[in-house]
């Protein structure tokens, strides 16, 4: 059997799996709250599977691998950054959130200012983050078709992203968070499961040395011991100071996104209360970590056993590392056979996990758009529940055709990269007023606005104006060259620019509501008022 | 339920009560100073990948060299935060936070 029939029917199978979860989920889903929060009755451990399972995008998978295996330690910054970023979360938001929210980010805020303007704001800002996530998954899911079904042409590619997103459309619309939410935990496991397989192999294959892998992989690469080191990429020689601080700056966009990103945020509502919400960012914490740890052995790996020439060849960024491996690893122990059902494996785990994340992001921005801007600012809070639902599922279905047609447009950026980007733009526009609303008394409508705006703003015109945009061999806009801006992630300027935007609105509006503070501030910390779970 | 007003002032004397202040107090001085370390020690991290680039290549074990365990400690330190604070808030914070939820429920019914 070829490979490419074997992917297509351990992926369909994945696909037959997750559509009876989704059809399952689909009959128990009736109120707002089954549709945007599953109810809010999944158990801490299982919310912290979702979590991983939203987390380890096609950004951490096949992208940190792609990175590592064509730059070297480069790409482990990533994952630390990624990593690191999570204690944010867990210290400052993640039960805060829970005790004080009720479906989306913009429920936070909304609390203790003028509903309207807020709400549109972190709207805005929720669709937006969403849409440079959805981007990125698009890309990999592009690379991936290409490799793993024998799909080369443009239009083949375009149409096997139009059946991806057409997929997650299904199970968005139809699952809500209940089905997305178990799309998540299935995907989990069996990305886990997968990445573990392969990095025992290559292990093994390295009698368990680590030092031995390492020293091959920075062989095989022809850049010697400083391919164990960082500055490959960034950072280096030829690009003088504005490469090292642009490395502050992706480090920075990283650490602090996390806690801003709003599919990440809305899985703080799926538990019942804020320990829960505790309970599931310590597994998520736990399962990610370890996953890092596996990307760093398959990115070496794939240094070592395949070889950056040909992993450059398959995809210019990289993204195709971790199947490659697969199949050499496959090839090693158990025959060119061994190698084709490995690569089959890789191959629909990696579309599952993009699947998977890309219904996450949906659901996110579909709610926002819903919850947010229809029910509280075009209806002024008088829609009824089932009227909002239905434009929550509409919503998804146009958001997952805005992903699709991105999609087919974005090609060939490494994935790791651009989902940088929208970490960037999360840490700049979201964070700064969730930390604000949170622990600021004096914080208000006009700061919440600026912080957001200003925040969003800064960096997306930073972005536009930087080289990954024009002036540069890997720009999108190759003929032109107006990128006066030196560094490829915003978030050094932006992130300050987003808290000082929400400093000088708050001072210069008179607004301050004690008692409002008064009440999120002891909402948040002892759960009073907190949205319970429903009951079936 | 009540008005809104008659909530407001209910969480407004909850706010200003001794063991209120008392959970903030502890709650701020954990986690506060905990996240100033925890990205005082990320951000060694970064710059030293940027500027110290010769120390990171010290070979300690074999080819394991400065950078990969410098990189490996902020995994263990992730880790162990994360399992100090809910040790730390499951002791210090729950029980206060606990306490204070029913004495509003108790009040706003």
């Amino acid at each position: 059997m070829k490979s490419e029939t074997l992917a297509t029917i351990l992926f369909l199978s994945f696909v037959a799996l997750t559509l009876g979860i989704t059809f399952w989920a689909s009959r128990q889903t009736k109120t707002a709250a089954d549709y945007y929060a599953g109810g809010r009755s999944f158990s801490g451990v299982q919310n912290g599977l979702a979590i991983g399972g939203d987390y380890m995008s096609a950004a951490s998978f096949l992208g940190i691998a792609g990175i590592i295996a064509l730059s070297g330690y480069d790409g482990f910054l990533y994952s630390i950054g990624f990593l690191v970023a999570w204690l944010v979360a867990l210290l400052l938001v993640a039960e805060l959130m829970r005790n004080s929210g009720k479906f989306t980010m913009a429920d936070v805020l909304a609390f203790r200012m003028s509903p309207r303007p807020v709400r549109t704001a972190a709207g805005v800002s929720t669709i937006t983050v969403s849409i440079f996530y959805l981007l990125a998954q698009m890309v990999g899911a592009g690379a991936l078709v290409g490799l793993l079904l024998g799909i080369t042409s443009p239009s083949g590619k375009a149409w096997t992203i139009v059946g991806v997103g057409a997929l997650m459309i299904v199970y968005v619309v139809f699952g809500g968070m209940k089905g997305t939410t178990w799309v998540q935990i299935v995907k989990a496991v069996l990305l886990m499961t997968g990445a573990a397989l392969i990095t025992i192999l290559v292990l093994s294959h390295y009698g368990f040395n680590l030092s031995s892998l390492l020293g091959e992989a920075a062989a095989k690469s022809g850049k010697g011991a400083n391919f164990l080191i960082p500055g490959l990429k960034y950072g280096t020689a030829a690009q003088g100071l504005a490469g090292k601080i642009d490395l502050i700056s992706l480090g920075l966009a990283l650490v602090l996104g996390t806690a801003g990103l709003p599919h990440i945020l809305i899985r703080f509502y799926t538990v019942p209360t804020a320990k829960d919400a505790r309970k599931s960012v310590l597994w998520g914490i736990g399962i990610i970590g370890v996953f890092y740890l596996l990307t760093l052995v398959l990115g070496f790996g794939a240094a070592a056993l395949v070889g950056g020439k040909v992993i450059a060849a398959s995809d210019k960024a990289g993204n195709t590392a971790a199947p490659l491996l697969a199949k050499a690893v496959g090839e090693i122990f158990l025959g060119s056979a061994g190698g084709t059902i490995l690569l089959a494996l890789i191959g629909a785990v990696a579309f599952a996990t993009i699947l998977a994340v890309v219904a996450g992001l949906t659901l996110a921005s579909s709610s926002s758009f819903a919850h947010d801007l229809y029910a509280h600012v075009f209806r002024r809070g008088n829609a009824t529940e089932r009227e909002e639902v239905l434009v929550a599922r509409i919503s998804a279905f146009v958001i997952g055709a805005v992903a699709i047609g991105l999609g087919i447009l974005a090609q060939g950026q490494n994935v790791a990269f651009l989902v940088a980007l929208a970490f960037a733009v999360a840490a700049s526009g979201n964070l700064p007023a969730i930390l604000y609303s949170l622990f600021w008394k004096r914080f208000n409508t006009a700061g919440a606005v600026s912080a957001i705006y200003g925040g969003l703003v800064s960096a997306l015109l930073l972005v536009i104006f930087s080289p990954v945009v024009s002036g540069s061999e890997t720009a999108l806009i190759k003929d032109a060259a107006f990128n006066w801006f030196p560094l490829s992630n915003p978030g050094i300027i932006s992130i300050p620019l987003g808290f000082l935007f929400g400093y000088l609105g708050t001072i210069m509006s008179k607004e301050y509501n004690a008692a409002k503070y008064a009440e999120i501030e002891v909402r948040s910390l002892t759960g009073v008022g907190a949205e319970q779970a429903t009951k079936h | 339920m009540t008005t809104k007003e008659h909530d407001a002032s209910v969480y407004e004397d909850i706010q200003a009560s001794a063991e209120f202040q008392d959970l903030k107090r502890r709650f701020r001085r954990w986690t506060f100073p905990m996240t100033a370390a925890f990205l005082a020690w990320y951000l060694l991290y970064v710059v030293l990948s940027g500027w110290a680039r010769d120390f990171m290549g010290i070979k300690l074990f074999g080819n394991i060299n400065v950078a990969l365990v410098f990189g490996l400690l902020q995994f263990v330190s992730t880790f162990a935060i994360a399992w100090a604070y809910s040790r730390h808030a499951e002791k210090r914070f729950d029980p206060i936070a606990d306490k204070l939820r029913h004495e509003v429920e108790e009040k706003i019914k």
